[in-house]
């Protein structure tokens, strides 16, 4: 049994200008002491289906799914309180703004505490022990002092190196980060990137990384899940997507960074000319099809889930061609 | 922090001062006050008479001098009217109107605050719409004729209340309700628009994420930093009852500092009515830097800085 | 915080082709007004009394100032003594209570009007000195509105009064020279964000006169806002009259100001409730059509509609 079974999801966000489909039946597994990286641009639907796991989509938006199971454990069916007893507990999260996701009204180690003692019955030391604990797993120096501290007192890398101690306080099995370094100094982004390999290693959790960064990917994570304009385009390990990328739109997002060795200085680097459509209202057909060169009529149909091997499938109607290397 | 405070409170210290000199011109520029002291019967001589007893007929500058160097000393002169010191009338008046006032205030924000943040949490529900009704409703209502209609309806009707007075507690029900009224929609707004802005704000999200119930969500993370301006915007609607005592306390016959100067206002007890110009003001003043001083220490971002 | 970006610039087309929708400001205002329940209610709730009160002869026979101590106090119609001949009843002195109803309306709306423009027109030209030239300039400004916020508004018009003289011009300076402060607030801040925005920097670029930047640049952009303001500030005003006038240093008799009209029935609304209820609901619904439609104003008027 995989720790999180995503099968067809679904979110819309009703508008006044119609129906928005943000998220357009995407699907995924995760096991534990995997780390998946859910890639794509801005407005790709990477983040909300990031917050669909967790039950905390903005109350106007409506999840639908096939089925969507955490260990074993309905979503679909659970209730708000069943929700709120996962959340926090066996299911954390971790989000891209540091500087506004602490509380700015209360003490670091008040919100660290508070995050065990919801779901543990311990007392104030022992929850203060485990705060002190993993802040300094997660590479803060003088805890102790940290805790009686103010977040506005502690800059950008340190809280978010204080969001992931607090996403661990009750040792989850699964991790979501999205985009937990997009707000950070370049420097910073890389550590807290490896802080959360190495802990995901180390506590054996499923990791789920949500970015636009591909770079963080290879580095990271095991699995791949390219997203376009709310849909899963192609997923699978990150050897076999990375080693021979399907999909049109996977092939463009690769050709738009630079590789060392590959990429001489002065070449250009790859673009994707064109906009993503607007998702308000149906849209049919491969989403992609107005900015891809192999583009045909056959792309305005029904678009097929296409399997390239273990783990490896796309979602595109034409043979997979070599990127031209 | 220090510095910030020394200049807030020489701003409050130069803004009382302005104040006293306004209070002072408005009263000593527009007539004769010796004239109206001494009663339209009086001859030259019994004017001049009055003119010199209370000082009247040195310059201005002396006058007020004498004035704020007595004011100074909490000494206010003589009431016109009543006889006596202005400062022991005012020291008999004042816990009076501090007691409605805070009372108002108090039962202000105890329906307010959570009716603000119950519509903010079911923001677009029916409860909310009501509660949005209400508050505009209840802008419209003025005061004096919602202090006349709770005595129709709960003193004479109903008989539950006393009708006016200050005898016991009871007596002062009525006129808080009447004055607490006004301020109920304003606190209520800024609770509410607080509320949504901070529900809406990623640590809301960071509480949510890590499992905690509806009501610690909304309680412990959210209302805690909507309220602070909430603070603020009390102080003010506190100088503002004290203001509005006038009213109030001349439908309830409550004898407090609103009374007195209606009265002192009706008879050109000037003396009187600077002097409560003056200590509403200055209450004012220092409600708003207390305001300020309450919302650093609400807010560790500036208390601790 | 990625896929809401595109729920809020998408256009209203389906598919690959972004038709962008523009609509006139006018017509974009009244689409708007007509959705926004609180605005049309305000809006239907003063036009029916502006029209009661300015076309008030039409509505009413009666001489809101003929005595008839014969037929003091009768009850509205509604009452068993009551008669449609005075269907509101008659007060103290016998005058008709609907016409005397209609024609402090009059006084009202006069005051609130005529109030506004006064306290506009300072609140407005301080407001924006401040906003835009800033430094001393504002620091100055913002302390005469300190010193006028900490005036006690209700004692400082009664004691005025009182001095010079109780009448409808007196209420009316006093309040325009207290009623202020929101004005100037208010002015101050959209002032300051529009003398920094581009279009201005351009006018002083090419070397625009100050007067031609406020009148043509600046008033036009923070008049919105203003008007919000004076919608609020107008109920302000009309309330205050009232509370004046019912302590007896507003407008005088034998006019028929609705604050006067409940003073001059307190001493018999023990045995004739009605003689301060029917002002009193005439005032209330005068500051909640007045209060709506200023609420109304600003989210209809508001950049984005954030609904």
């Amino acid at each position: 049994m995989p720790l999180l079974d995503v099968d067809t999801l679904t979110i819309e966000i009703p508008t006044e200008a119609g129906l928005l489909h943000a998220v357009n039946g995407v699907s995924f597994t995760l096991e534990r002491g995997e780390t998946l990286a859910i890639v794509g641009e801005s407005g790709s639907g990477k983040s909300l289906t990031s917050l669909a796991l967790m039950d905390l989509l903005p109350s106007r938006a409506v999840r639908k799914a096939r089925s969507l199971r955490f260990d074993g454990i309905d979503l679909m069916a659970a209730g708000r309180r069943e929700m709120e007893n996962l959340r926090g507990d066996r299911m954390a999260m971790i989000f891209q703004e540091p500087m506004t996701s602490l509380n700015p009204a209360y003490t670091v180690g008040d919100q660290l505490a508070e995050a065990l003692r919801r779901h543990r019955p311990v007392g104030r030391a022992a929850a203060r022990d485990r705060a002190v604990h993993l802040l300094e797993r997660v590479g803060i120096t003088a805890a102790a002092s940290r805790l009686g501290q103010y977040p506005h007192q502690l800059s950008g890398g340190l809280r978010q190196r204080v969001m992931i101690a607090m996403g661990l306080m009750c040792e989850p099995d699964l991790i979501i980060a999205d985009e937990p370094t997009t707000a950070l100094d370049v420097t910073i982004q890389a550590q807290i990137l490896l802080l959360l390999r190495d802990i995901q290693r180390e506590f054996g959790m499923g990791l789920i990384l949500v970015t636009h960064d591909l770079g963080v990917v290879a580095r990271v994570a095991t699995k791949v899940a390219v997203m376009y304009a709310g849909r899963l385009v192609e997923t699978g390990p990150v050897e076999a997507v990375f080693g021979a990328p399907s999909h049109p739109y996977t092939q463009g997002l690769l050709r738009a960074i630079p590789v060392p060795g590959r990429t001489k200085p002065g070449e250009p680097l790859g673009t994707i000319p064109g906009q993503v459509p607007n998702l308000i209202g149906p849209l049919a057909g491969c989403a992609f099809r107005n900015r891809c060169d192999r583009a045909t009529d056959a792309c305005a149909a029904a678009i097929p889930d296409r399997d390239l091997g273990p783990g490896h499938r796309m979602a595109c109607v034409l043979d997979p061609v070599a990127v031209p290397a | 922090m220090l510095a910030f405070l020394l200049r807030r409170l020489a701003v409050a210290l130069s803004v009382v001062l302005t104040v006293s000199v306004i209070a002072f011109l408005l009263l000593h520029l527009s007539g004769d006050l010796a004239t109206d002291l001494a009663g339209p019967e009086a001859s030259p001589e019994q004017v001049a008479r009055v003119r010199v007893e209370y000082g009247l007929d040195q310059p201005l500058v002396v006058q007020y001098g004498q004035w704020l160097a007595g004011a100074a000393r909490f000494d206010f002169g003589r009431s016109f009217y009543f006889r006596e010191s202005v400062a022991s009338l005012l020291g008999d008046r004042i816990p009076i109107t501090l007691k409605l006032g805070a009372i108002s205030l108090g039962l202000a924000l105890l329906v307010a605050i959570p009716l603000g943040a119950l519509a903010a949490v079911k923001r677009g529900s029916w409860f909310d719409r009501a509660a949005l009704a209400f508050c505009a409703l209840g802008q419209a209502v003025p005061t004096f004729w919602l202090g006349l209609t709770l005595i129709i309806i709960f003193a004479v009707n109903l008989r539950w209340l006393p009708v006016s007075g200050n005898a016991t507690w009871s007596h002062y029900v009525l006129p808080s309700v009447a004055l607490g009224w006004y301020a109920i929609p304003a606190v209520m707004r800024l609770t509410r628009n607080g509320m949504l802005d901070v529900m809406a704000s990623d640590y809301i999200r960071t509480a949510r994420a890590k499992g905690l119930r509806p009501h610690t969500v909304i309680f412990k993370h959210a209302l805690r930093n909507a309220v602070v301006p909430v603070v603020a915007l009390a102080a003010v609607q506190f100088g503002f009852m004290l203001g509005g005592s006038i009213v109030v306390e001349a439908v309830f016959s409550l004898q407090g500092l609103g009374q007195l100067a209606w009265e002192a206002i009706a008879r050109k007890d000037f003396p009187v009515v600077q002097a409560i110009v003056m200590l509403l003001a200055t209450i004012y003043i220092l409600l708003t830097f207390l305001a300020d001083l309450l919302n650093a220490w609400l807010d560790p971002r500036i208390r601790v800085a | 915080m990625s896929t809401t970006s595109a729920s809020g610039a998408a256009p209203a087309a389906a598919g690959f082709d972004p038709v962008p929708v523009r609509r006139s400001p006018l017509a974009r205002f009244t689409k708007r007004a007509a959705r926004h329940p609180g605005f049309m209610a305000g809006a239907v709730l003063l036009a029916v009394i502006l029209v009661l009160s300015i076309g008030a002869p039409l509505f009413t026979a009666h001489d809101p100032y003929a005595q008839d101590i014969s037929r003091r106090l009768i009850p509205p119609v509604w009452h068993d003594k009551g008669s449609w001949e005075h269907w509101l009843g008659t007060d103290k002195l016998g005058r008709d209570y609907f016409a005397r109803l209609l024609y402090g309306g009059r006084i009202s709306l006069m005051i609130g009007a005529a109030t506004v423009l006064l306290s506009g027109v300072i609140g407005t030209a301080l407001g924006v000195a401040a906003g835009f030239f800033g430094g001393r300039v504002d620091m100055v400004i913002g302390y005469v509105i300190n010193v006028r916020l900490a005036l006690p508004v209700v004692l400082v018009a009664l004691a005025v009064a009182a001095l010079v003289g109780t009448s409808l011009n007196t209420v009316i300076v006093v309040l325009g020279l207290l009623l202020w402060d929101r004005f100037a607030v208010v002015a101050r801040s959209t002032t300051q964000q529009i003398a920094h925005a581009d279009f201005v920097a351009a006018a002083r670029a090419i070397g625009c006169s100050t007067r031609l930047i406020v009148f043509s640049e600046v008033l036009p952009n923070i008049l919105n806002p203003l008007i919000v303001v004076a919608t609020l500030e107008m109920a302000h005003a009309i309330l205050l009259e009232a509370a004046l006038s019912f302590l007896g240093l507003g407008v005088q008799p034998p006019l028929p100001s609705w604050g006067l009209m409940i003073s001059e029935g307190k001493q018999y609304m023990f045995f004739s409730p009605w003689v301060i209820t029917i002002p009193g609901v005439a005032l209330v619904a005068l500051v909640l059509g007045i209060n709506l439609l200023g609420d109304g104003l600003r989210d209809v008027t508001a950049p984005d509609n954030r609904s």
